[in-house]
């Protein structure tokens, strides 16, 4: 209780209710004793007889009862055995859906803003238009002519069509594609009502972790957004587990990580399976990634529960709501206006002045080597013990702001000399080859995706919510530590045989 | 906008709370100030999005409002404050949620209070209405999710509902947009006091209701015009501190301090 407060409340010795107030407290003291302990129960009682006695009057059945679809359903979904599995299917399917929806539309935007060809190749290749000249010509290109046309220095030309630009078209053509079909499947689901399902089913896990029930609520709220997924934290009462709560949500990728773990799944794992079973082959992957999140959010909050933040977990009732028919124009709007022209947004809001900075590392040299090849020739031993290389590092440096940003930028590193503009899988993946890349890195960046520090957004919304720099400062660096650590251990062991 | 309130002798759980600097937000912005509680899932964002014509994210899970939104419309040439309260079961224990909410209707003083009740589950959504009932006789009974309904084959009868429970009582599917305006009326005739309302209030066992006899006058006496002397009473005998610290420093009558708003832009989608 705040000192200060109570004396701003005492009563004013002038004050003539003063005398009154005081003499009414000591009454219900006196009253207080003279109760039995239960009246309280009693009291509930009798509101919930009156209820139910008000509701029975006025509330008929009509017609015969109804087959009650949405109870059957829990009993498979909330199911102790099958309901686990059942939830994995459900996240495949939606992964399979965005990875398998999501390559020709990107394909068609790259080709509209900056693939050479336009989007009259794509079009070729997937659906076998003949389009006509004009359409091979992208956007990237004109602007380029118009640029030399009006005489522009080439400095003035390099950092806004090939920094800024180039790297706006990326996030664009990476990013929304799967997003526009992500987020309407995640928000149907939500509307449907198996999120508190999903959560329902991860109750127990997370009581033996020693956390809240409810925090498989945030997790899931996570994968929408960490920053998000942390504000959603405040449903729990306890400041223990809220903390618990916070510092674990990273720990479930958030949309701006998944289009890097699809990409790293489309173009590694995919294509080391037949054509038929590739797409299966990637969900499969990420939804593995995931799950390796939730394994990790468990045994973090398990250790956290046991060393610095021990405690009674407690007990809450969590209710299953009714399914509901989603409204879908509502779902569409939500997802489409609310969740992906705002991810969109951030990440372009951090693409530009990403682009910028790439191009003006790429750029500027200083003793004949340009300044991003010192950046990453420097993080490239450490890169290099991780499994991963030192563009890998200095990607995910430049994309602290923005997780979205990572790909975009990793591929704008490696293409800094022969600008890349090629979003094809074969001729991407290709490319990775070609700068070393092998099964071992495309695992250990998977990893890393997973885990490393919150991006700028999150780690600002942890300080909000927790008020302590302490804490923030934890939340940010524990991922860090345990994803140098986890991919080391993978590569080294990995070298080893 | 989200903001934050709590009353001024309490910061149930309020980290960032400054005694000192309160930032006082003014309810009077509006002409009205009405707050729309109910349980958990019942619809209320929807409702909220509907009068408002806001976009606040609706999720079909409890506990999805966790932070109170805010936002206005106009009928009839009348500004209307809309509050968001989160959703509750009762107003009983205390949970932080039902803490705020509580401690809204009862220091926040709206001159509305809509609970929002789920159709097919009307009887535990009455539960709650009974409780606001005994903080304010200002309320609004909204019947949601009529459309659900329906489709399960239930027919209630609003008529008497509304006669049982001594309050208007609106049928609407938020949804769809139906009864929103039958709503707003509503709202409007309990905001500016066009009908006296009586609220069913459930009796108390023979003996507390003795103590009830003697203290209410004992309240009343001492806060003239309160609508909740009865509640306070209650309250008192179960050592509810939040209600001994307003009886003591004399803030029952008054209306609600508004201190410490926290502003809280993006992220929180």
């Amino acid at each position: 209780m705040n000192r200060s407060l109570d004396l701003e409340n005492q009563p004013s010795p002038e004050s003539s209710d003063s005398g009154s107030s005081q003499v009414l407290l000591e009454r219900v003291d006196q009253l207080r004793q003279g109760l039995s302990g239960r009246f309280h129960d009693e009291v509930v009682q009798t509101l919930y007889d009156d209820a139910r006695r008000i509701a029975d009057r006025s509330v008929r059945h009509q017609g015969p009862e109804r087959f009650h679809l949405g109870e059957h359903m829990d009993k498979l979904i909330t199911h102790p055995i099958l309901g686990l599995p059942i939830m994995g299917v459900l996240l495949a399917i939606v992964f399979w859906l965005t990875v398998t929806g999501a390559n020709i539309p990107s394909a068609i935007i790259a080709g509209a803003l900056m693939q050479d060809g336009g989007i009259a190749a794509p079009l070729e290749q997937y659906m076998g238009i003949t389009s006509p000249a004009w359409m091979s010509v992208s956007l990237y290109q004109l602007l380029h002519n118009v640029m030399a046309w009006a005489g522009s220095p080439l400095w003035l030309t390099g950092l806004s069509l090939d920094g800024v630009y180039l790297s706006l078209a990326w996030v664009i053509s990476v990013m929304l594609p799967p997003m526009m079909i992500f987020f309407p499947m995640f928000t149907l689901l939500e509307d449907l009502g198996y999120l508190p399902r999903v959560a329902f089913n991860l109750d127990w896990m997370f009581k033996k972790a020693g956390a809240h029930g409810k925090q498989a609520l945030t997790m899931s709220m996570g994968f929408g957004c960490n920053a998000a997924g942390v504000i959603a934290c405040r449903v729990i009462d306890s400041p223990r587990e809220k903390l618990v709560a916070i510092l674990t949500n990273n720990f479930v990728p958030c949309n701006g990580r998944f289009p890097t773990l699809i990409m790293i799944a489309t173009l590694f794992v995919a294509t080391r399976f037949p054509p038929a079973w590739s797409s299966v082959a990637a969900a499969g992957t990420v939804v593995a990634v995931v799950l390796l999140g939730v394994m990790i959010t468990l045994l973090v909050s398990g250790a956290l529960t046991r060393t610095a933040l021990k405690g009674e977990p407690s007990a809450f009732t969590l209710e299953l709501p009714p399914y509901r028919r989603p409204a879908f124009l509502q779902v569409i709007y939500t997802s489409i206006i609310d969740r992906t022209i705002f991810v969109l947004a951030r990440a372009c809001w951090v693409a530009a002045p990403a682009g910028a900075l790439i191009w003006i590392l790429g750029n500027v040299n200083l003793e004949g080597q340009s300044l991003a090849a010192y950046g990453i020739r420097w993080l490239d031993p450490m890169g290099q013990v991780m499994g991963l290389d030192g563009v890998i590092l200095l990607a995910y440096l430049i994309a602290i702001p923005a997780n979205e940003i990572v790909v975009p930028v990793m591929l704008m590193l490696y293409m800094q000399h022969n600008r890349m503009i090629e979003l094809e899988n074969q001729a991407m993946s290709n490319i990775l080859l070609e700068h070393g890349w092998s099964m071992l890195t495309a695992i250990c960046l998977m990893l890393f995706c997973l885990l490393h520090n919150p991006c700028g957004t999150t780690i600002w919304t942890i300080w909000r919510e927790t008020r302590s720099r302490r804490w923030t400062i934890f939340a940010t660096l524990m991922p860090l530590v345990l994803g140098i650590i986890a991919c080391t251990a993978v590569a080294t062991i990995a070298r080893f045989f | 906008m989200v903001w934050k309130l709590f009353n001024s002798g309490h910061c149930a759980e309020c980290t960032e709370c400054d005694p000192g600097h309160g930032g006082n937000v003014d309810p009077g912005q509006g002409d009205y100030v009405v707050a729309l509680a109910g349980n958990p899932n019942t619809g209320k964002s929807t409702v909220f999005n509907a009068l408002t014509g806001m976009n606040q994210h609706t999720g079909n899970w409890p506990g999805k409002t966790v932070t109170r939104a805010e936002g206005r419309y106009t009928y009839q040439d009348s500004l209307y404050k809309l509050i968001d309260l989160p959703g509750t079961y009762s107003l009983l224990s205390a949970s932080t949620d039902e803490e705020i909410a509580r401690d809204f209707i009862l220091f926040g003083k709206p001159h509305c209070t809509v609970v929002v009740t789920d159709a097919t589950a009307l009887q535990r959504n009455l539960n709650l209405a009974l409780q606001v009932f005994e903080i304010t006789p200002r309320v609004v009974v909204c019947v949601n999710l009529m459309d659900e309904a329906r489709r399960k084959g239930l027919k209630i009868d609003i008529h008497r509902l509304s006669e049982d429970l001594g309050v208007p009582v609106v049928a609407t599917a938020a949804r769809r947009k139906e009864g929103l305006v039958d709503l707003q009326n509503a709202i409007a005739e309990v905001a500016q006091q066009q009908r006296k309302a009586k609220p069913y209030t459930s009796p108390a066992p023979l003996a507390i209701q003795k103590a009830l006899d003697e203290l209410v006058p004992m309240i009343q006496s001492m806060a003239p015009g309160l609508p909740n002397a009865r509640w306070v009473a209650y309250r008192l005998l179960e050592g509810d501190i939040h209600v001994r610290q307003a009886v003591q420093s004399d803030t029952l009558g008054k209306q609600l301090q508004y201190h410490h708003v926290t502003v809280n832009r993006g992220g929180n989608r």
